[in-house]
């Protein structure tokens, strides 16, 4: 039981009260009327938002006691939950309005049990769009449902129905009616058709598309007849209850043979009549956005087709014999376009051909904008056209993406554990991979030459422990007889004593399945000597387990800010180890701050795609984890021990070799009680990493 | 049931094969030339009912040897085993395909260990003898006995790719899911279910292979739509069947299996 004193004190803790205008003797009376066990709740959710910021945790105790009236604990944790997440994305002024608008949280907290989220669905919808094959699509958010031919935009919730299942048969209907569009022509024609002609243009085009979406839900009802009758279900009645002018131009276009033409010849006849309600999966147009993203990808793919067909004929050209006519390329149209697995078929001197799969891919992403293959696109490319930048996608610079205006683009995002909140911050760190600069120096033979005996002993005990063959002798089964044993057998039998079964040779593989990560600190703490000897070990390591065979690779990170998380390539697990590798590792160099937390989960990430049976985690690292202002003290330690802790779930095995001789301190709370090592002498890292490798690993 | 060894094997029936392309042809060219064979292609593609097939149509016996890891040379060429306090030599499948003229057909070689390309090297060029180390014999193969292995370049890692010095001993023959009406008509042929079903199912098959390298390792295979098929035919309903046959043999992945169910409800 509290007392008013003590939810004052509490209160005034949490509050900062000493240092702001907060009164907290208006405060603790709402408190304290409420039940013991309510009391708790709310004190306990205004220390973790206050450990976010203190405003909003004083807007927060002075709502909750009344909202505990109406709502469940469960409601009021989201709701606080969410205004933090706010906070994060949006500032103070956004979350303050989340605590305030409660009742508009509430509501949409409804919506939210009953609708369906974007972030829910979008892997299934993306594997079903996949699956539906033309263009490989993407998924994005945006505030209404359409598509500029590459993307497929949808709403981040739909509620429009009862209930999850069928609001989630609408998003699906959505995707599937843009996957549509693209697919059966309805954007290709829109750009052709001039909707300027009309007195209103936005009209005009209003009534195209729902005309359309009358053609395309034929043709899916046709192509995909399950979906087709889901989407009946969900919203039956609409043609019937359409004005009679357009039952008949859903009659008509819904026929077999219909096409974009239909609806535009029907726009004419329509035009002056009162627009219908829409239907459910009504999709917009935004032509300009269509028409900039087709050119834009007109242009790339036609120069990477005849790229592409250049290098094909020529592989083809070695294998003919010299005498072969020169090569001529046509394309010929299946029969029913629609319906065969290859609508377009390449033919090469009159014989049809199998090009390769990115041909395929790019002859069908051609057609869909097109409807057909022009001639000149068969050209093959010419010599002065193999210019790479004119048709690959630029990718973005992750240095450059730092000059100029602030943007996020090509980064990945990663929670990270807030200690004070006891919960995530979502899409808190953002995340570059970078190269390490390769610096061609006198480094790496110095150390090879200094450190020759101990490479030369390294590789020695390292290849002891290869995958390795044995034999085993008086197996009960094998490949081949164990002739001592026989010979034991026979003469126990002529005793007169049983027989051993145990006759057999057989050969046993020991199999060493692993993968290890390397994870080593390059913050501006390393500077100078332990940055040498973090390089000189990395060197002696690799050495070594070149001759043990692992996979491994190795990343140095470092960062500052949650903005700017960086880890820097240095191996990666499909690279071999060679001059470049060893130059990138001379080239590390002491950057800034320890965020730790991204690196790991990143890591951890790479570590679980290599499927290797025991995968391993190695930090090299001389201190706490630290960055610049929010990441000191336990907050940093406890965002570590989380992702180790998610690492492990995830079945990977942390280990952390420090030469931070406070490192006892903290060390067993993140990684466990004996997973560190502690190294006193910098000087020896070298010589122990390696050695405390193959501990590990044996 | 009389016992028969797979040497006195001989497949009486024609099996049910439909060739997509030149195979046939090359196969008989190839084992006239006493050349071996590598069939390379997906799983569940008809490699194994094509060697079926060629058996029957060369009227030679069939010895398949399915490899896997632990399978080593002396599985295949034999082994000395204890009989009544003596040691008896046993032939393994290679030795016996060699002695009997047999087509031997190792399936996955790759999965088998590094020491089997020992006995398979002299075999497969132009000395076409099987080293019998333990027994200190060379067994010559005569003009009947052919070698063929299957491959599959897609999901093998790394680690267990075909040596240059194995596969360039051999004819290679390329298998890929047939085309989309052989395939249906497959479908329906071997398990007994019409025409526009089958079409329908080779659809189906048509999306989850466009999901490969998209969160699929492979695609549905003709094998499977069969699986799938014979379900249906047996009167299971299309959706559960194809979430069963197909859909949960393809990936264990939740948000994927989803989506493909997703995907065969639309069709059916």
């Amino acid at each position: 039981m509290l007392t008013a004193d003590d939810i004052h004190a509490r209160l005034d803790e949490y509050l900062e009260t000493e240092f702001s205008f907060i009164r907290s003797d208006e405060l603790a009376p709402l408190v304290l009327a409420l039940a013991p066990a309510e009391q708790a709740f709310v004190l306990d959710w205004t220390r973790r938002i206050a450990s976010t910021n203190t405003e909003l945790a004083h807007q927060f105790v002075r709502r909750a006691p009344q909202v505990l009236k109406a709502q469940e604990p469960r409601v009021i944790e989201a709701w606080a939950l969410h205004a933090m997440d706010v906070y994060d994305r949006a500032g103070l002024r956004a979350a303050l309005e989340v605590i305030q608008d409660v009742e508009r949280f509430v509501r949409h907290s409804h919506a939210r049990s009953a609708g369906a989220l974007f972030d829910e669905v979008s892997g299934v919808l993306l594997h079903f769009v996949h699956g539906l094959a033309g263009r490989p699509l993407r998924l994005a958010l945006a505030d209404t449902a359409w598509t500029d031919s590459e993307t497929i935009h949808l709403p981040a919730l739909l509620a429009q129905l009862p209930s999850g299942a069928e609001n989630f048969r609408l998003y699906k209907a959505l995707a599937v009616m843009q996957w549509a569009q693209i697919h059966h022509g309805t954007l290709r024609s829109a750009l052709s058709a001039d909707f300027t002609a009309w007195p209103d243009a936005a009209r005009a085009q209003r009534i195209y598309a729902r005309l359309e979406t009358l053609r395309l839900e034929a043709i899916i009802a046709r192509a995909l007849p399950g979906l087709g009758r889901e989407m009946q279900q969900l919203q039956p009645d609409y043609v019937a209850a359409l004005p009679v002018a357009w039952q008949a131009a859903a009659r008509q276009l819904q026929g077999a043979r219909s096409t974009p033409a239909a609806s535009l010849a029907l726009l004419p006849s329509l035009y002056d009549a009162a627009l219908p309600p829409p239907r459910l999966w009504q999709v917009e147009l935004y032509l300009n956005e269509v028409a900039a993203c087709m050119q834009a990808r007109m242009e790339r793919e036609k120069l990477l087709l005849r790229v592409r067909l250049a290098q094909w004929l020529e592989e083809q050209q070695n294998k003919a014999p010299a005498d072969s006519p020169p090569p001529r390329l046509t394309v010929r149209e299946a029969e029913d376009a629609t319906e065969a697995a290859r609508p377009v078929e390449l033919v090469l001197n009159d014989a049809p051909v199998a090009p390769p799969e990115a041909v395929v891919q790019l002859l069908t992403s051609i057609r869909l904008d097109l409807g057909a293959i022009p001639d000149e696109y068969l050209v093959p490319a010419g010599p002065g056209e193999y210019d790479p930048t004119l048709y690959t996608e630029p990718t973005d610079d992750p240095d450059a993406v730092w000059q100029g205006t602030y943007h996020e683009r090509g980064a990945s995002y990663y929670n990270e554990w807030d200690h004070g909140r006891q919960h995530y911050r979502k899409n808190w760190c953002v995340m570059r991979e970078k190269e390490v600069t390769a610096v061609h120096d006198g480094f790496v033979a110095d150390t090879l030459q200094r450190y020759r005996g101990l490479v030369a002993h390294l590789r020695r005990s390292f290849e002891a422990m290869r995958d390795e063959e044995r034999l085993l002798k008086r197996q009960v089964y094998g490949d081949g007889v164990d002739i001592d044993a026989l010979v034991e057998a026979l003469a126990d039998a002529h005793d007169g004593s049983e027989m051993s079964d145990r006759l057999f040779t057989r050969q046993h593989r020991v199999e060493r399945d692993i993968a290890v990560v390397f994870m080593v600190d390059m913050s501006g703490s390393t500077r100078g000597w332990v940055n040498d000897a973090e390089r000189e070990a990395l060197l002696l390591l690799c050495e070594a387990l070149e001759a043990l065979g692992d996979r491994y690779a190795i990343y140095g990170f470092s960062g500052v800010t949650r903005k700017r998380c960086e880890l820097y390539r240095i191996k990666r697990f499909d690279e071999p180890y060679g001059a470049e590798v060893r130059a990138r590792i001379s080239g590390i160099r002491a950057q800034d701050y320890t965020r730790m937390g991204f690196a790991i989960r990143h890591l951890t990430q790479l570590l679980n795609d290599t499927g290797a049976r025991t995968r391993l985690l190695i930090t090299l690292s001389d201190g706490k984890p630290d960055d610049y202002s929010d990441y000191r003290g336990v907050y940093g330690i406890e965002d570590t021990r989380r992702a180790l802790l998610e690492a492990r779930r995830s079945g990977i095995h942390p280990f952390c070799i420090t030469i931070d001789e406070h490192g006892p301190e903290y060390l067993p709370h993140m990684y466990g009680a004996v997973n560190y090592t502690l190294v006193n002498e910098v000087r020896q890292l070298p010589l122990k990493v390696a050695d405390i490798y193959r501990r590990l690993t044996r | 049931m009389a016992e028969i060894t797979p040497e006195e094997h001989y497949i009486t029936e024609e099996p049910y094969y439909e060739a997509g392309g030149s195979e046939v042809a090359m196969f008989e060219a190839a084992w006239h030339n006493r050349l071996p064979l590598l069939l390379k292609g997906p799983t569940g593609c008809g490699k194994t009912r094509f060697m079926e097939y060629m058996a029957w149509r060369l009227k030679r016996p069939l010895i398949t040897v399915s490899c896997h890891d632990d399978l080593t040379a002396s599985d295949l060429v034999g082994r000395y085993l204890v009989k009544g306090g003596e040691t008896v030599w046993v032939d393994g499948p290679l030795a016996r395909a060699v002695r009997a003229g047999a087509i031997c057909y190792l399936d996955e070689i790759v999965e088998a260990r590094k020491d089997t390309m020992v006995v398979i090297h002299p075999l497969a060029d132009d000395r076409r003898v099987l080293p019998m180390e333990k027994l200190g014999l060379l067994l010559q193969a005569g003009p009947e006995f052919c070698l063929a292995v299957s491959y599959n370049p897609g999901y093998q890692s790394v680690l267990k790719d075909l040596k240059q010095s194995t596969r360039q001993r051999f004819v290679a023959l390329e298998f890929d899911y047939p085309a989309a009406e052989l395939e249906a008509r497959i479908v329906a042929s071997e398990s007994g279910i019409d025409a526009a079903l089958a079409a329908t199912l080779v659809k189906f098959a048509h999306m989850t292979r466009n999901l490969k390298g998209n969160g699929l390792e492979e695609g549905a295979s003709t094998r499977l739509l069969v699986h799938a098929g014979k379900l249906i035919a047996s009167g299971v309903p299309p959706v559960t069947a194809c979430a069963g046959a197909i859909a949960q043999a393809l990936t264990d992945e939740p948000e994927m299996l989803a989506a493909i169910n997703e995907l065969s409800a639309s069709l059916f």
